[in-house]
């Protein structure tokens, strides 16, 4: 039987070349439909001795079933073709940009002081909050200042025509409205705008600070150092950044320190701090025989500047969006 | 303040370098600022006369110059135009080495010149010098110029503290080195005056708790026009203090050295004796500053028999200053107390070295001391003759004990100090004290204003014992959680919708232009500065809007073609009560394209009133907000609305009124604002769960055709009001106007979806619901379905 032999190769041949679907079934019927060759041949069985016909059928069989393998193989391979043709055509430039809404950003000042509420929060200060107009008692008074204390002069105080009130000088007054409506312990930091008569490259008319404050029955100096030691390795995220702690006057706090901290080959001023005074707490009815702690002043603005290499604090005022963009 | 460090090392000198004593002073608590060099480095330079000035042959310009510096005259080509012979100036011999050049023997332009005559300027002592510097005449022939000069020291500056009055003097920094470093302070030695003539004043206390010392004397027959020794002039200009006349001098070095503010009166110029009284009231006094000022009687003034002679402690009169024809004068030494003093330079708008320290307190137990010490330098420099000091005393300030527990100072650090060394500290301090039980009692010196309580020594004890001494510890306490409202929106969480919608976060002055207020706000009364520090801030803003203009003016004349920021700031009123309110706003404001320029979308559309109502719907969500068309003179008044919020008015929407957009040179494009109360805002709630139906909704649109002017919300408010309890969403999904509708009406297509939580809907009852809006909308609005 050359024959079934020859007709199945020249099948599979054939099968093998066609890259169309419809041309495949065409070709199909030309060996497996009603007169294909193969079919022929089993038609063509009765003709053969009987003794012969069963290794004969079997022997056609397999081939039939040889040239549906092939066939299914080949269906496969058309369609498979075909979808990789849709879809290289389908192909897109990647590359070009996106589309829709862009995204706005924060501001950098609005950044720094989210950070360090974050790092603060982290270990249990809240954030507390209070009025930018303010009265002599609370900007001064209270936190241990009297009237023609030279302390005053430290502070350059825009006030409201009227004389009665003043816009606050710093965020202190925060934590006597705070103490005044809390009891111990009490662990808060206080961000907000505060101002003073000044402008310049380093000074602005409107700035920020933020206070902390935390007050319960054992909180001491060596505390203060901690947390503030603690905050600015966490802020700049560098273990090897050196802060120091050096005696100064504050009239709230006693004893006061200024914080400077490690740049280049000097140092800077980051903010002043102290145990919070006697008299403070005692304007808020809390006995500094049974409760003490410290507070201190920040300046995010600062921060900002060193953090993200800003050298002119007014560009943080002026809002120009080249230099707002460069912070998102 | 500035000194120099070579003054100091006279008082106290302890084995450190002059950057090791600045940073002693500073981790003491009296902060160095600065630290200059006098001086930068240079040697071989040496006092010389010029001898003899010929022209030199080659130039015009250059003379020849003898020059004696001690062995034999050398010869030296001069360029200096104030060359000539018999004075004396610094000569760099050859080898020198000046800051800027070094010095050789060489021909200059033919003629042999063995070193160079030296201006200010080449030796590193000022930054220009016209001509050479020229030295005093008594000064030494060959010597170094740096010890003539006293160049080999260095400038401190310190920024003293207001509490440490006492540490606005050489004294009082030596006293404070010497407890910061435990070196031996060597106190001025002050050697009783000679008493040579009888003649003294009478003094009377009229205000013996504003001035409770006073001690003066009269000392006859100066030489007023005295030169001023060099030492001395040295030392004051190390300070910054300009030589005036010998016996002004030697008043203001006393004050630098002991920290004691004293004023020479001319005894010819007084009536009768000195009284320390409170101004009368219209009395005048004309001051040395030239100033006239009218008193008040709560000013403190030195006065003879019939005038008022000096503002106490702050300024002299000019009617009885020293001259350099004063034949005698009369000296002051006083205290006067702080509180008389504080205050008054700054309602005066000027102050002065003396009211300076006086202020701050100035030690009463020096005030006869310094009198003597002004005396000596008085009678060494000007001559004259010394009568005895009168002095009038009432009662000085008390130091009262004060008393200082170590636990408590344990506590309050957070070390342990032993008895020992918290007294050694004491000891250094000056301070006098007993001790039991680790409680000590401790009387504070005269000098030192600043202790009154517990913690004040127990800052003495920190401070010298170092805070760097001091560990910083790890706090312990109770770990208890921060609260945490889920009901409520923070600034931050507020801040990142916004910027998730493409606005830029601002911060800007809350002080504004006035014209600003009475434009965006009508507000003809705004929170006025007094002391604003430009009338572009001189009022408290009482809305966002003018700053956000202002923003975006700014960055579109930067060549911003789209602008979209927001800030979140107070406004500030006048409440009914007197008082301010003071609440926090957020505002937006978008200019430009609503999108971004980008490829593949339409043509750009500009931003409209849409868009950022969009936004400011998005602030609130999942709240429903209602807005009610109203004016605002900021806004456009047809295209401006009230926002509501649960009932309460949250803030405004609109575009820019097109006349602002011309007076504030904005590009005629629309301008949309909104500024929302931030607590508004931040009320939020916490979502409640219902039940999801099982049940397929059915969704059914109705188009009509109604009056254009019929504003949707009300339409809306109709059909919810009448709305079957299957219907449960109504909303637009297009408005159309233009051809295919008659003038004056438009079409609204609404989108109703339907739906049942118990069963799937029949379309009889479908059906039946839709008529019933239906009928609302030809009834209510005379709509007409499409």
């Amino acid at each position: 039987m050359q024959n079934l032999d020859a007709i199945v190769m020249e099948a599979l041949a054939l099968f093998a070349g066609i890259a169309d679907a419809d041309q495949l079934e065409q070709a199909k019927a030309r060996y497996l439909g009603k007169s294909g060759a193969l079919t022929e041949l089993l038609k063509g069985l009765g003709k053969l001795p009987v003794a012969e016909r069963p290794a004969m059928g079997g022997r056609i069989n397999a081939a039939k079933e040889t040239l549906e393998t092939a066939l299914r193989a080949q269906r496969e391979k058309i369609q498979s073709q075909k979808l990789e043709g849709r879809l290289r055509e389908e192909a897109l430039d990647v590359t070009l940009p996106g589309r829709g809404l862009g995204l706005g950003g924060l501001h950098p000042v609005t950044r720094t002081l989210e950070r360090i509420e974050t790092l603060f929060r982290s270990v249990g200060f809240e954030v507390a909050d209070g009025p930018e107009i303010e009265t002599d008692y609370y900007n001064f008074t209270a936190l241990n200042q009297p009237e023609n204390h030279p302390a005053r002069s430290m502070h350059d105080t825009f006030y409201l025509e009227g004389g009665k009130h003043l816009l606050r000088t710093h965020t202190s007054p925060i934590q006597i409205r705070y103490m005044e409506t809390h009891r111990p312990p009490i662990k808060i930091i206080a961000p907000g705008r505060v101002y003073r008569v000044d402008s310049d490259a380093t000074h602005s008319p409107m700035f920020h600070q933020i206070e902390g404050l935390w007050i319960d029955r054992n909180i001491t100096f060596a505390d203060l150092k901690g947390v503030i030691a603690d905050f600015f390795g966490r802020f700049f995220e560098r273990g090897d950044l050196k802060v120091r702690f050096r005696p100064s006057f504050f009239p709230f706090t006693e004893p006061s320190a200024e914080i400077d901290m490690s740049f280049g080959d000097g140092w800077l001023e980051m903010g002043g701090c102290g145990m919070v005074h006697p008299n403070v707490l005692r304007n808020v009815n809390i006995d500094s025989e049974q409760y003490q702690g410290f507070a201190f002043g920040l300046g995010p603005d600062r921060l900002a500047m060193l953090r993200y290499g800003v050298n002119d604090l007014r560009l943080f005022f002026e809002n120009d969006l080249r230099f707002l963009k460069q912070f998102n | 303040m500035k000194f120099s460090e070579n003054w100091l090392r006279t008082f106290v000198d302890p084995p450190l370098s002059s950057a090791g004593l600045a940073d002693a002073l500073t981790m003491g608590g009296i902060e160095v600022e600065a630290l200059e060099a006098v001086a930068p480095p240079f040697d071989r330079v040496v006092v010389g006369e010029v001898l003899a000035v010929e022209k030199h042959p080659g130039a015009d310009r250059l003379t020849v110059c003898q020059v004696n510096v001690g062995v034999a005259p050398l010869n030296i080509v001069c360029g200096a135009p104030n060359v000539r012979a018999g004075i004396k100036v610094p000569v760099a011999l050859a080898g020198a080495k000046l800051p800027a050049l070094e010095i050789k023997a060489a021909k200059v332009r033919g003629v042999e010149s063995h070193g160079m005559l030296c201006s200010a300027k080449e030796l590193g002592l000022s930054a220009d010098a016209d001509g050479l510097m020229i030295l005093a005449q008594e000064a030494a022939i060959g010597a170094d110029i740096r010890q003539v000069l006293d160049l080999d020291d260095w400038l401190l500056t310190t920024k003293p503290t207001p509490n440490r009055g006492d540490c606005l003097s050489l004294l009082g920094l030596a006293r404070e080195v010497a407890a910061i470093s435990g070196a031996q302070l060597r106190p001025l030695q002050i050697k009783p005056v000679q008493i040579a003539i009888a003649d003294r004043l009478e003094i009377t206390l009229d205000a013996p708790e504003a001035c409770p010392r006073y001690c003066g004397r009269l000392v006859r027959g100066v030489i007023a026009a005295a030169p001023t020794p060099q030492w001395m002039m040295l030392r004051l200009a190390r300070s910054g203090i300009r030589s005036i006349s010998a016996i002004v001098d030697i008043t203001n070095y006393v004050m630098l050295e002991l920290g004691q503010p004293l004023h020479a009166f001319d005894a010819a110029k007084l009536a009768g004796g000195i009284r320390v009284r409170f101004a009368r009231a219209g009395e005048r006094l004309n001051l040395l500053n030239e100033q006239m000022l009218a008193l008040s009687p709560d000013f403190l003034v030195i006065a003879d028999d019939s005038k008022a002679l000096a503002l106490a402690g702050i300024m002299g009169g000019a009617g009885s200053a020293v001259s350099n024809v004063t034949q005698d004068i009369f000296l002051e030494s006083a205290f006067f107390d702080p509180g008389v003093i504080a205050g008054k330079s700054r309602s005066l708008g000027f102050g002065s070295d003396s009211s300076y320290r006086f202020e701050r307190g100035v030690d009463f137990s020096g005030t006869a001391g310094a009198l003597d010490r002004a005396t000596q330098l008085l009678l060494e420099i000007c001559g004259g003759k010394a009568g005895p000091v009168s002095e009038a005393q009432a009662s000085l300030p008390q130091r009262a004990p004060v008393r200082l527990r170590l636990a408590r100072a344990g506590r309050l650090l957070g070390i342990t100090l032993g008895s020992t060394e918290a007294g050694n500290i004491l000891h250094r301090l000056g301070f006098e004290f007993t001790v039991s039980n680790d409680e000590f009692r401790v009387t504070p010196p005269a000098h030192r204003f600043d202790i009154a309580i517990e913690e004040d020594l127990i800052e003495e004890l920190a401070r010298i014992h170092g805070y760097d001494n001091i560990p910083a510890a790890a706090p312990i306490a109770p770990a208890g959680m921060l609260p945490a409202p889920e009901s409520r929106r923070d600034s931050a969480a507020l801040r990142r919708l916004l910027v998730a919608r493409e606005y830029q976060e601002i911060v800007t002055y809350s002080f504004v232009e006035r014209e600003w207020e009475k434009d965006f706000c009508g507000n003809a009364q705004p929170v006025a500065l007094a002391n604003p520090i430009a009338s572009q801030m001189s009022v408290m803003r009482s809305s966002l809007i003018g700053s956000l203009i202002n923003c975006v003016s700014f960055n579109l004349s930067h060549k911003q073609s789209r602008v979209r920021v927001f800030e979140i700031g107070r406004c500030f009123a006048v409440s009914d009560q007197g008082g301010h309110t003071q609440v926090m706003r957020v505002g937006g404001i978008a200019c430009g394209g609503a999108l971004h320029e980008q490829w593949g979308s339409h043509p750009s559309r500009a931003v409209d009133f849409y868009d950022v109502k969009g936004d400011v719907e998005a602030l609130f969500a999942p709240r429903s907000l209602r807005f009610e068309a109203a004016q605002h003179t900021a806004l456009h008044p047809g295209k401006s609305a009230r926002v509501i919020c649960n009932g309460h008015m949250a803030g405004w929407i609109g575009e820019l009124h097109p006349c602002w957009q011309q007076k504030y040179d904005l590009p005629l494009a629309p301008v949309l604002l909104f500024e929302l109360d931030f607590e508004s805002i931040a009320e939020g709630g916490l979502p409640a769960y219902k039940e999801i139906s099982k049940f397929p909704p059915v969704q059914r649109d109705i188009a009509v055709i109604i009056d254009a002017g019929l504003g949707y919300q009300t339409i809306l408010d109709a059909l919810r009001r009448e709305q079957p309890r299957i219907v449960t969403e109504i909303g637009v999904f297009d408005v159309y106007q233009g051809e295919g509708i008659e003038k004056g009406k438009k079409s609204l297509a609404f989108r109703v979806l339907l739906q049942d939580t118990r069963k799937t809907l029949t379309d009889a009852e479908v059906d039946s619901a839709v008529s019933k809006l239906i009928l609302v909308l030809q009834q209510c609005f005379s709509a007409k379905l499409r």
